[in-house]
């Protein structure tokens, strides 16, 4: 009997809900992707658990026609760590924004990380809080004027690439909001990681922070700005394809190609599955304008994951267990009877 | 040749063993309390050990202590005062000579009695001295003859000083005409690479003993026959042990996956270090980076489809607050133990007491109901911990099972059920492509929801902390629907008290008091109760387990009787509980917040002082 595999457009896995993000916000952009990149995966509906925690993005599983837990804010890594390890076969993905992941979820999302527990984690990168209406959050550049802060931010901001591989992270990416091809892909490779990927987006908050990514979707310039690192190839950018990085020393640097100058070949080639994160942690904290901003897949190393190891150790336990049943265990070892008197 | 014995029979005996927190004493304990099991007496046990793991050696505050309790009729309770006292320093002397019977017998290692150490304790007199007249003492130089005896063995002197407690273990062996064989056996069966410490073990022990039997310091040794106990299949067994063993029992009953998500803390720790074991037995557990990642965890395990726990404390439980609101909200099934301690804040973590009811029952943001349960001895924790995952999954609702320190840590013979003593627990699962899915749509009779669980085709949906629309659980911010689902809620969870037993009494149907408890109290209450009936005065007891939803009977039985006492391990939190939900109930209060058990002898006092006043 031929068994019918069942084939999924990115519309399969719309709810009915309302999208009720603001107009023009890159959430919209980001979910499509998402879509996109199920449908190519294959991704059987039931299968697939979308867990979230409370912010704009967060809204994210009531839109999506799979099973859904919008949980509270902060949690999602937790919950999605539960549902995974209580049943790997699932496909689970985490939504978070800066502040659920990074501020009052940060514990979380280091933990999780290190574990590494088989997730796909989508961080939504808006450097504010969009559904408290415009406070900074812990990824917003120094002295950012907002509502929480009228003369400035005087705290430093994490930059999630760095965290994630100080946590051990075996994945990083980065893609931005308006390039749903690439944003795609990577979550193809995302998903298709053993262990947490995380994908940073840098998003665009239309409301409160309009225009943070800007710089990196100018119609002229944005390849000058950025970066698509891909595994094997050289790290060669630019609209002229003119522009390269090499190591300089101990840092990297933005070097012209030009003809009796640096060629193709003096060029650093992407190693994303280098276990050293050294040059990974250079490339994810490249920062315009001194550098292009990487996109892509920065990181991706394989390792074994938690919920595997745990379930493997459980089989493992079981083929020489003494007991199979709790009761077969309450009657092991120092029990005495006392019998009906005589 | 040994003196000639007098053997003297007695009806039951208070030991308390007690010594440093590195001298082995809780090892000790367990060893008499197991010997005693086997033998056929009842045993009630109770660990009494200081927060600090080696506080400075010497010290009061570094005194690690074992009491048990056993008899040769019912025991149900640890005992209140000590008939006999080991003591392998001048500490353990000074922090429980209060807890000695007047003309106990007082073990003493008297190689321990310097000056220096006698200074270290706080005493600047000589104890033995001046408490001749109260106490039987028996000096013995312990340490000098544990050396002596392992002098031709090949272990160093920490090692061989390891094995004291050994001596004193022998020679109350002796005092309570005891074999050495359960001993002997328990250090065959764990040290079997060590035949060295195996033989030492044994050697210091029979010396012990041997001592005991030759110095006229001992006049006579005692008898506690064995005790007439129901028949059938028997062990030890401590609150936390039977607790994880209960969840294990119940997820097996309903065919699912168990997992616990949970954080370390004082006095639950060991629910989850058993459940860890228990990898023979498919559990999962996942030791989290904080409480409220254990309970998160959980919640996903449950949304997921396994049996989902997570285990704590008082401070703890404080920490899920804001989580357990969401499994009332997402309405999934979720066992929450909580073995409390004295509080607030770390308050007293090695220390017993009963206040976190309230905590329990109210301590969430909005209006959220959930089920509060709660054992009342070692051994019911397993019968309850399966009640609250019963309860849970069949009702499709968070439980809060409260334990607490006392029972968590203390241990007794446990009677073990026979696999068809408990039921299978049907789970109400959806049925999968079931097209008029609804996931908020409730069944008339007990008003839950059906569970669909990832990987079930066809009921994809989603849940979430938002207000849930009734029926489609959409997000919903309609003013008559959350007034709607908020009643829902609450009458869910009333809808339980139609499944639970009713509550009885113990003791006089016509009593003119009745005592009212709840948890772990049960069994200071119950001897309390059975030791003012033998004088004849007519007392009852209604100890319950079933907190929140209370026994549907409550009103009816609580109204029977005129005079009402509760007693509680907090300041009357179960009693204010009673008042907001027993029309017209009205009590007196006997509350105690030492962090420690009531006494026997006070609960008495307290009964018949208001038995008098009638």
């Amino acid at each position: 009997m031929t068994q019918t595999i069942p084939t999924y457009t990115a519309k399969d896995y719309k709810s009915d809900q309302e999208v009720r993000w603001c107009p023009g916000c890159g959430d919209h952009a980001i979910m499509i992707a998402i879509q996109k990149a199920m449908a190519v995966l294959e991704c059987k509906k039931e299968n697939v658990a979308v867990i979230s925690g409370i912010g704009c993005s967060s809204r994210f599983p009531y839109y999506m026609n799979t099973y859904g837990f919008h949980s509270i804010h902060g949690r999602a890594a937790a919950i999605a760590s539960g549902v995974k390890t209580a049943n790997p076969h699932l496909h689970v993905w985490q939504i978070s924004g800066d502040g659920d992941a990074m501020a009052i979820g940060g514990n979380h999302f280091i933990h999780t990380i290190r574990r590494n527990i088989d997730l796909n984690m989508i961080i939504f990168n808006n450097e504010i809080y969009g559904l408290t209406k415009g406070q900074f959050s812990p990824t917003s550049p120094l002295g950012a004027v907002t509502k929480t802060s009228p003369f400035g931010t005087v705290e430093h901001p994490f930059h999630p690439g760095e965290l994630v591989i100080g946590a051990q992270g075996k994945f990083f990416a980065r893609t931005i909001d308006y390039n749903v091809k690439l944003s795609t892909e990577i979550f193809i490779e995302g998903a298709k990681h053993k262990g947490t990927s995380v994908v940073e987006v840098l998003q665009n908050c239309v409301i409160y922070n309009d225009g943070c990514h800007a710089m990196l979707n100018d119609r002229e310039e944005k390849e000058n700005r950025t970066i698509v690192l891909r595994h094997g190839e050289p790290m060669v950018f630019g609209k002229e394809k003119d522009m390269g990085i090499i190591l300089d020393g101990l840092k990297l640097r933005v070097v012209k190609l030009l003809p009796g100058g640096f060629a193709k070949e003096d060029i650093l080639v992407h190693d994303a599955h280098e276990n050293n994160p050294g040059i990974h942690t250079m490339l994810a904290n490249m920062r315009y304008p001194d550098y292009p901003v990487a996109l892509g897949v920065i990181r991706d190393v394989s390792a074994v994951t938690y919920d595997q190891t745990m379930h493997h150790q459980i089989e493992k336990v079981q083929q020489s267990a003494s007991y199979k049943t709790i009761s077969e265990l309450i009657y092991s070892g120092n029990t005495w009877e006392i019998k009906e008197e005589q | 040749m040994g003196k000639k014995d007098q053997l003297v029979e007695k009806e039951q005996v208070v030991i308390r063993f007690s010594g440093d927190s590195g001298d082995g004493m809780q090892l000790t304990g367990m060893q008499f309390s197991d010997t005693s099991a086997f033998f056929g007496n009842d045993i009630s046990t109770f660990p009494d050990y200081p927060a600090e793991i080696r506080a400075p050696q010497g010290t009061v505050g570094g005194v690690s202590g074992f009491q048990l309790h056993f008899g040769h009729y019912e025991v149900n309770t640890p005992g209140d005062y000590a008939d006999v006292l080991v003591a392998m320093n001048p500490a353990a002397l000074k922090a429980n000579l209060d807890w000695v019977k007047k003309g106990g017998t007082i073990i003493l290692n008297e190689d321990a009695f310097t000056d220096k150490n006698l200074a270290r304790a706080g005493y600047d007199f000589d104890p033995l001295r001046r408490n001749k007249r109260d106490y039987q003492f028996i000096p013995a130089p312990i340490t000098t003859l544990t050396k002596e005896c392992l002098k031709d063995f090949e272990l160093d002197n920490k090692s061989i000083l390891r094995t004291k407690n050994m001596f004193a273990l022998g020679m109350v062996y002796w005092l309570f005409d005891r074999p050495l064989k359960y001993t002997e056996k328990f250090f065959e069966e764990k040290f079997t690479k060590k035949p060295t410490v195996v033989k030492a073990n044994k050697l210091v022990l029979r010396a012990g003993f041997n001592f005991a039997n030759t110095i006229e310091a001992l006049p006579k040794h005692y008898k506690v026959a064995p005790a007439r106990i129901k028949p059938g299949v028997y062990r030890n067994i401590s609150g936390n042990t039977a607790t994880a063993w209960g969840l294990i029992a119940a997820a097996e009953k309903a065919g699912l996956p168990l997992f616990c998500g949970s954080y370390p803390i004082t006095p639950a720790t060991e629910i989850l270090q058993e459940l860890s074991i228990r990898k023979d037995l498919g559990v999962k557990t996942f030791q989290a980076e904080d409480e409220i990642a254990g309970i998160c965890t959980a919640i996903g395990a449950a949304f997921a489809g396994n049996l989902a726990v997570t285990t704590t404390s008082g401070p703890g439980l404080a920490l899920k607050t804001e989580a357990s609101g969401l499994a009332v909200m997402t309405e999934l099934p979720l066992v929450i133990v909580n073995v409390q301690r004295g509080g607030p804040s770390t308050g007293l973590p090695t220390k017993t007491e009963q206040s976190d009811l309230l905590q329990a029952l109210h301590g969430r943001s909005g209006e959220a109901p959930l089920v509060v349960i709660a054992a009342s001895r070692p051994s019911n924790c397993y019968n309850y911990a399966f009640q609250a995952a019963r309860i849970a999954l069949e009702h499709m609702t968070p439980v809060i099972l409260l334990t607490d320190g006392f029972i968590a840590n203390g241990s007794e013979p446990w009677r073990l059920p026979l696999d068809s003593e408990y039921p299978d627990i049907n789970v109400p699962f959806a049925t999968p492509e079931d097209p008029n899915y609804l996931p908020y749509e409730r069944d008339s009779e007990k008003l839950i929801r059906k569970w669909a669980i990832p990987g079930m085709k066809g009921l994809e949906h989603r849940i979430g902390g938002l207000e849930k629309m009734n029926k489609t659980g959409n997000v919903s911010y309609v003013p008559e629907n959350h007034e709607l689902m908020t009643k829902y809620r609450d009458e869910k969870i009333r809808k339980i008290a139609h499944y639970l037993p009713d509550i009885t009494i113990k003791g006089d149907e016509d009593a003119d008091l009745l005592v009212i408890g709840w948890g772990g109290t049960y069994g200071h209450l119950y001897s309390a109760v059975k030791e003012i009936r033998k004088t004849g005065k007519k007392v009852a007891l209604a100890h319950f387990h079933h907190i929140w939803p209370l026994p549907k009977n409550t009103n009816e039985l609580l109204g029977r009787f005129k005079k009402k006492i509760v007693c509680e391990l907090n300041m009357g939190q179960f009693a204010d509980h009673l008042k907001v939900n027993v029309p017209n109930f009205d009590c007196e209060k006997f509350n105690k917040m030492q962090g420690l058990p009531f006494t026997i002898t006070e609960l008495k006092d307290r009964f018949n002082q208001l038995l008098e006043e009638l």
